[in-house]
């Protein structure tokens, strides 16, 4: 397979600097307290925020502050081959990195002694799903009512084909030169998620964390464009399904 | 586990307090590691072994190699897994039972950077194609905790790797037999070095020792390989770092791990001693 043709066109058809399609819904489930869908290229995640609310066990809980939870989590199905719908170390360690990445922008300081859950579950993955599971998490928070410092976006940068690249998709994963998954805080210009394998010179470093910044941005515009399409554009007159009001 | 481990509040105002006028609370330079001690050959039952201090942190790896059958979507590369596991004797908050996020995150970013750098030449590891390959497996334990395991881990794994003496195998009658006497090196290419930094208000810490890490806001561990490129990075921790903070990180992780890099080099098969 061509990664990277004579004219800089993807193997997706996609330019070095371009990310992949993305649709993002705000809302969408009944039950939780607040909800967010996205499909970022061929991943298709569901993430539904619950609290702040009691938590159990009691012993987690915290008298300082409220204390955030978070659950990735892969279908079997959403996979070429079938995933053991048992949660593997790979998704311990990710549940834990989108865990850090959006405590800094959760003001759980203002709810003492209480949980706030987010369960993500990716329903269909094609690489990038980090990504697009912490933007998901992200509106699902924010459409939760949940105090925020600000957004966290998420987008990976890579390399292929000796070429820094925005959005590695699944084939760019398995055959190309490096992933680098990013989140970042827009407002607050903060970095909370970082990974990297693969091999990078110093410079291209330095380049893939710039592009990673920029394709993060390209998701927090379409972030707030869901949350003000459930909360404020909504023309079938149902002044919104969750707790925002039309204005 | 010791990342939930409390720590004395008056320690971690004189920890910020300290920082402030450039100072740690152990008199090391920002950038400093504290002193890395690197013994290798400390298990001889093992195939490659070895015994890593870091200050008062210290880390047992022991590599054990052994025919294993090669993963289906890689027939034509050996196995390479790298694990991580904090014994109880290693702190008070550590408790037996299956490893929490923690430690699970700390086993895989440890295998991450040495897998990333391609230290070990997994493609020199097949005995037949598709049916037999060499695996090598790199266990640490972690024997006691002074912070930074993630580095202590990761030279640990890289010294044992590297005093590794292989076994040979050749295919006969459908299962791989042992050659006596053919004992060699590991295809190594290149020396992983794993540089982990933490971020306390606006400074940025080398090394953190086990008080610097409760008072982290975020950190960062970034490992370079022998021609000085960025291989592997993880961030951590419940805060974040700015574009010129995190670019900053990865020069110094360039920067000091060339010199820890040093520490490595004339250990391998048979060199036991320490470094």
């Amino acid at each position: 397979m061509v990664l990277l043709d004579e004219n800089g066109i993807r193997c997706d058809g996609r330019k070095v600097d371009e990310t992949r399609r993305v649709m993002i819904k705000a809302g969408g489930l009944k039950n939780a307290d607040g909800s967010a869908y996205i499909e970022f290229g061929d991943n298709k995640i569901v993430a539904g925020v619950f609290g702040p609310r009691d938590v159990h066990p009691k012993h987690m809980s915290d008298t300082d502050t409220g204390i955030l939870r978070v659950r990735y989590h892969m279908e079997p199905f959403s996979v070429g081959e079938r995933k053991n719908p048992a949660p593997s170390r790979r998704e311990i360690e990710i549940s834990k990195v989108i865990k850090e990445a959006l405590e800094p922008a959760v003001m759980l300081e203002m709810f003492p002694r209480t949980v706030v859950d987010v369960f993500i579950e990716v329903l269909q993955a094609d690489g990038g799903t980090r990504c697009a599971a912490l933007s998901a998490a992200s509106v699902a928070l924010a459409d939760a009512g949940i105090p925020m410092r600000d957004m966290v976006a998420a987008c990976a940068a890579g390399k292929v084909a000796d070429t820094v690249i925005l959005d590695v998709n699944n084939e760019e994963d398995q055959a190309g030169q490096a992933d680098m998954p990013m989140g970042y805080m827009p407002t607050l210009e903060k970095i909370t998620l970082l990974q990297l394998d693969g091999i990078l010179t110093p410079e291209e470093y330095e380049k893939c964390v710039e592009i990673g910044i920029k394709g993060c941005m390209q998701v927090y515009e379409l972030q707030k464009k869901a949350l003000s399409e459930k909360y404020f554009n909504n023309e079938n007159g149902r002044g919104g399904s969750g707790r925002g009001q039309k204005r | 586990m010791a990342e939930a481990a409390i720590i004395d509040s008056l320690k971690k105002a004189r920890i910020e307090e300290l920082l402030e006028q450039g100072k740690r609370l152990d008199g090391r330079a920002f950038d400093e590691f504290r002193e890395i001690s690197i013994e290798t050959g400390a298990i001889p039952k093992a195939n490659g072994s070895a015994r890593v201090k870091i200050g008062d942190t210290e880390v047992v790896c022991g590599v054990k190699i052994q025919p294993d059958r090669p993963f289906p979507d890689s027939g034509d590369k050996g196995v390479f897994i790298c694990t991580a596991e904090m014994l109880p004797l290693s702190h008070p908050s550590v408790e037996t039972g299956p490893p929490g996020p923690h430690v699970i995150e700390l086993a895989r970013v440890v295998d991450r950077g040495i897998r990333e750098s391609h230290m070990i030449d997994v493609s020199q590891l097949v005995i037949k194609e598709n049916k037999s390959v060499v695996g090598v497996f790199a266990d640490n334990v972690v024997v006691d905790y002074d912070g930074n395991l993630f580095d202590a881990c990761s030279f640990a794994a890289t010294a044992a790797l590297l005093s590794t003496k292989s076994p040979k195998w050749e295919f006969k009658d459908d299962a791989p037999a042992l050659v006596e006497g053919s004992e060699a090196d590991l295809p190594v290419g290149t020396i992983p070095v794993s540089v982990t930094m933490v971020r306390i208000g606006q400074h940025i810490l080398v090394d953190p020792n086990a008080d610097e890490w409760q008072c982290k806001d975020a950190r960062v561990t970034i490992t370079t390989n022998s021609d000085g490129n960025i291989c592997a990075m993880q961030k951590g921790g419940h805060d974040g770092f700015t574009l010129e903070q995190i670019k900053e990180c990865g020069k110094t992780s360039a920067r000091i791990g060339a010199e820890i890099r040093k520490k490595f080099d004339g250990i391998s098969a048979g060199s036991d001693a320490e470094q």
